[in-house]
């Protein structure tokens, strides 16, 4: 119902044979680590001051306290925290685009973002909450608040992925207008709302860290659980029924699995958007719809954008930097205008 | 469900009409002995009647409203030229001129949306989703931010914005042909970037002009006069004829590139048509009130469920578009007085709050 | 000359080439079916006919003008498709989906005439989906679908009728049930009626004229009485039979021969072309 297959696409246009798509989709998976751990080392090397690979080393695993060591220190928090969140989205995207079968889903879409949104800058006005590690409970409260009601209301146990888009769409609808009704009024929410929604990593700390790290642990772990249900999902409800798939407890924890990702990513960092649907968008036009591929790449690849994105945004704007929300979708944004205008048509 | 209520509409016809009309549920043909005959759905018509009862009651309880409240009659006496000098003047050259912005931007904003979303057969490509409010967005905090422009400079940033975003969508789409689907997605890309820039720009601005931002960025009525309604008014007039004329095309285009182009309609031609109009529509709108959130996206939606016709549903989302602004702008000024909130914050929650209603009472009918 | 012709058409999809140099004649008041194994083109060269694909070289000829360059709403009254995809949209009516197919007879003026709804009562009594006018076409059945689909080309009442694979989700009866309308159409209408059709009997049963491609090229061309032999069948689709006479009609019947019968080769030869349309399909 939201997507059609368009008349040109058929089965004239096979991408790649699959035996090579096989081989391609094996090989590309260490390859993909290898770049996230470069990317990983840039992320630490990279900023103000940039540090030799040999003060990375020292500060790594030999802290004695020196300057570059504590640089090493506060950016090893950040890495952490990008590497997270990066995964998280790539497989909150992952999951949702599977459950509303449309490869448009993202976090957004569901009104995640806006729960956040809303929370924070409720926190902020409302509570008076000024440091970033206190908008990390809001957020996260407000995000899986959100989540459950757009559960609730896409009609939970008989949910549709339409119904569960457009209750998505209404409540972010609703929630943005107070977060701007709120921001008109209130100045010093303002202030923080603007630079909060634009998405940064640099306000990480070890303590963020430890607060979130059990909510990406568990939706990772129910996300890649979540492969092979959702597999069977994608072929349309009734396939998926005759396949003997479980499609309300399927739907049901797809929802928890993207809440608890998307919550958390987005109470430490702010709302990131885009990552979560371009990555998974690109993984499936070389892995093919196989979610246990899909997710294990949209959980590689994520971090990898999202690291990459913030170490450009340190190199640019030096001294200062530029935030990464900003720099991903500069940098995304084109890419992924690049593979869909390549590619015939995007599939699902 | 659906047939037990059906059934109940079909029968009423059935006797009237005998067999004939029996399979056309709720269209109504009209025709003339010279052969003219128009084709109308009852339902839609009735609701299209009733929007526009609604947007005018609320035009004229807006036009009212204020810091001199107006009985309803004496508006009503003003606007045919009968109210006394104090009355015409707050009527003609304060109130009615906004009124007249909040409806033509509704109307707009509601067709845009309905033509995005037919176009892209995506209840999601609306022109919010697809950057061009993102562009007009940009071009307007270019001019706030960077210039700390007038309110006319900003108007025409806005414009350059929305237009160059939607020209931009249109030639990275293009390749022999603009599909559906790749241009909600190439939109998405690009109101990503655009998206990004704004978030750049907010940070970068002082205090002051990025409350102004978020004021234009929410969309608002206010200040608006006649010099925004005759541009406006001007493109609609041209521009909403144009796209109506083309709407049974696009109700065919509905089944697939294949079916509508075997039945006559040159598909990729009224497609680039239907893009041009509905990028100038909601550009225009944009320019003249501010990204206003989400009509473009929830009036053919709501449009939809209220006929429960297929179609773009051209019309109706006209109606509920002015409809809805014009409510808005109502609830705005009459529960937080009168410039206090921008109109955009209520569309919003209104929209949203609507469209949430709509889906909790479908599903208790058993639809969708 | 007939009224829809082909004149050395190169067809291709992007940079990958279905045919090249093809010239079709379509015989006037024929009921010609296209018949072919899995990939030969012969959607394509139905699509290329209806000009849904412009060929890259060559021409496709309606009454004697280019197809492209005539005006789409006369080509739509002279010619009508049924193609293999087509979408409902959300929430439509049998009716008013049927009543889609006056398009090309209408204008801004003339919405719906007393001649359009006579037409769709028609088509809709032809096809024997009258009773199914106020239902919702996502409630049908696909046999029922498809009908609902032949009565809307049926409604745009064109001369010249293409229908791709008609009976693809049809149930024997209706399988026979489309065939005998396609065939009571041409007979009794004079329409010309150009359809791509699975089922080579079902092809040899109705057909007046019969086209077998094969990797883009025609193969064969004629009556089906003329042309369908084992040694045709053979060259066309790689599967050995016997022809024998269909005892109601008279008209060539293909029976394939037993898997017993056929040498190992040839059962291995089978084997691996139905894994080639198999991993093709995926």
């Amino acid at each position: 119902m939201l997507v059609d297959s368009p008349p040109e696409q058929r089965a004239e246009t096979a991408p790649a044979p699959p035996s090579k798509r096989r081989v391609l989709r094996a090989a590309g998976l260490p390859v993909s680590v290898a770049v996230l751990v470069l990317i990983v080392l840039a992320s630490i090397a990279v900023g103000a001051k940039d540090l030799s690979l040999a003060e990375v080393w020292h500060g790594l695993f030999h802290d004695s306290g020196t300057y570059g060591d504590v640089v090493v220190g506060e950016r090893l928090s950040r890495t952490v925290l990008g590497l997270l969140a990066g995964a998280a989205l790539g497989l909150a995207g992952a999951v949702l685009q599977a459950l509303t079968r449309n490869p448009l889903a993202d976090p957004g879409l569901l009104g995640i973002n806006a729960g956040a949104s809303a929370a924070v800058v409720t926190g902020i006005t409302f509570f008076g909450v000024t440091s970033l590690t206190g908008y990390v409970w809001f957020a996260f409260a407000g995000a899986a608040g959100v989540g459950a009601l757009v559960w609730f209301l896409g009609g939970s146990r008989g949910a549709t992925p339409v119904r569960l888009v457009l209750a998505g769409t209404a409540i972010s609808a609703a929630l943005f207008g107070y977060l701007q009704a709120v921001m008109i009024m209130d100045d010093a929410a303002l202030g923080r709302m603007r630079f909060w929604t634009v998405g940064s990593l640099a306000s990480a700390t070890t303590g963020t860290i430890r607060e979130v790290l059990p909510f990406f642990v568990v939706g990772t772990v129910l996300a890649l659980a979540l492969a092979r249900p959702l597999n069977a999902m994608e072929m349309g409800d009734d396939t998926a029924k005759a396949l003997g798939a479980n499609l309300n407890r399927t739907r049901a924890l797809s929802m928890l699995a993207a809440t608890v990702l998307c919550g958390a990513a987005t109470a430490a960092c702010g709302p990131i958007v885009f990552v979560g649907l371009m990555i998974p968008h690109i993984v499936r036009s070389f892995t093919g719809p196989d979610m246990r591929w899909i997710l294990p790449y949209a959980a590689i690849l994520s971090p990898v954008l999202l690291l990459g994105a913030d170490v450009l945004g340190r190199i640019v704007a030096r001294p200062s930097e530029l935030q990464v929300g900003i720099v991903t979708a500069v940098l995304g944004g084109p890419v992924f205008i690049f593979l869909v205008r390549r590619r015939r048509t995007a599939q699902l | 469900m659906k047939t037990a209520k059906n059934g109940t509409a079909k029968n009423g016809e059935t006797a009237k009409n005998g067999k004939t009309a029996k399979y056309v549920k709720s269209n109504r043909a009209v025709r003339t002995p010279g052969g003219l005959s128009l084709r109308l759905d009852v339902r839609a018509v009735v609701v299209v009647v009733l929007l526009l009862l609604l947007a005018l009651a609320a035009s004229v309880l807006l036009i009212g409203t204020g810091d001199f409240d107006i009985p309803a009659v004496d508006v009503l006496k003003t606007l045919v030229g009968q109210g006394n000098a104090g009355q015409e003047f707050i009527v003609n050259e304060l109130r009615l001129p906004r009124v007249l912005v909040g409806l033509l931007v509704g109307g707009a904003l509601g067709v845009g949306g309905a033509l995005f979303q037919a176009i892209s057969r995506n209840p999601l490509g609306s022109p919010d989703v697809l950057g061009l409010g993102q562009g007009a967005t940009a071009g307007a905090l270019i001019m706030i931010v960077l210039f700390s422009g007038s309110s006319a400079q900003v108007t025409v940033g806005a414009l350059v914005g929305g237009l160059v975003t939607g020209l931009a969508i249109y030639l990275l789409a293009w390749k022999r042909g603009v599909h559906g689907y790749r241009l909600v997605l190439v939109g998405i890309g690009v109101s990503a970037i655009v998206t990004a820039v704004n978030g750049y720009l907010m940070t970068r601005a002082d205090i002051v002009d990025a409350s102004r931002a978020v004021v234009w960025m929410t969309g608002s009525l206010n200040g608006r006069d006649w010099d925004q309604v005759w541009p406006l008014l001007a493109l609609c007039a041209v521009l909403v004829p144009l796209v109506l004329t083309n709407g049974r095309a696009l109700r065919m285009m509905e089944m697939g590139d294949d079916v509508s182009y075997a039945l006559g309609v040159r598909v990729e031609r009224v497609r680039a048509l239907l893009m041009v109009a509905a990028v100038l529509l909601t550009a225009a709108a944009t320019a003249a009130a501010g990204p206003v959130s989400f009509v473009a996206l929830t009036a053919p939606q709501l449009a939809r469920r209220l006929t429960r016709s297929p179609g773009p549903n051209l019309v109706p989302s006209l109606c509920m578009g002015a409809a809805l602004l014009v409510g808005a702008d109502f609830v705005s000024q009459r529960v937080f007085g009168a410039e206090q909130l921008p109109v955009g914050v209520v569309t919003g929650v209104l929209g949203g709050v609507y469209l949430l209603w709509l889906l909790v009472t479908e599903r208790k009918a058993g639809r969708i | 000359m007939n009224r829809l012709t082909a004149e050395n058409v190169t067809l291709a999809y992007d940079q990958r080439v279905i045919a090249e140099k093809l010239s079709v004649e379509i015989p006037d008041n024929s009921f010609t079916v296209i018949v072919g194994p899995n990939a030969c083109g012969k959607s394509t060269l139905l699509r290329a006919l209806s000009r849904m694909l412009k060929p890259s070289r060559g021409r496709v000829l309606l009454d004697g003008s280019v197809i492209q360059s005539m005006p789409a709403k006369q080509v739509a009254r002279t010619l009508g498709l049924l193609p293999q995809s087509s979408i409902a949209p959300d929430g439509i009516t049998v009716g008013d989906l049927v009543g889609r197919g006056r398009y090309p007879h209408q204008g801004i003026l003339r919405q719906w005439s007393t001649e359009d709804e006579r037409v769709v009562q028609e088509s809709m009594a032809q096809t024997g989906i009258s009773e199914l006018a106020d239902r919702y076409v996502d409630e049908l059945s696909g046999g029922q679908r498809q009908r609902v689909w032949i009565a809307m080309a049926l409604a745009q009442q064109t001369p010249l009728l293409l229908l791709d694979e008609p009976t693809t989700y049809l149930d024997i009866q209706h399988q026979i049930d489309v065939l005998d309308l396609c065939a009571e159409l041409h007979e009794e209408q004079g329409r010309t009626l150009v359809a791509v059709l699975h089922d080579l009997n079902h092809a040899a049963r109705y057909a007046t004229h019969l086209i077998a491609l094969r990797d883009g090229e025609i193969i064969a061309e004629g009556a089906p009485k003329d042309i369908v032999t084992a040694d045709l069948v053979e060259r066309v689709f790689g599967l050995r039979c016997q022809v024998i006479d269909d005892p109601e009609t008279g008209t060539p019947l293909v029976v394939p021969a037993a898997r017993k019968g056929r040498t190992k080769q040839e059962n291995e030869q089978v084997t691996k072309q139905a894994k080639a349309v198999a991993t093709g399909a995926s």
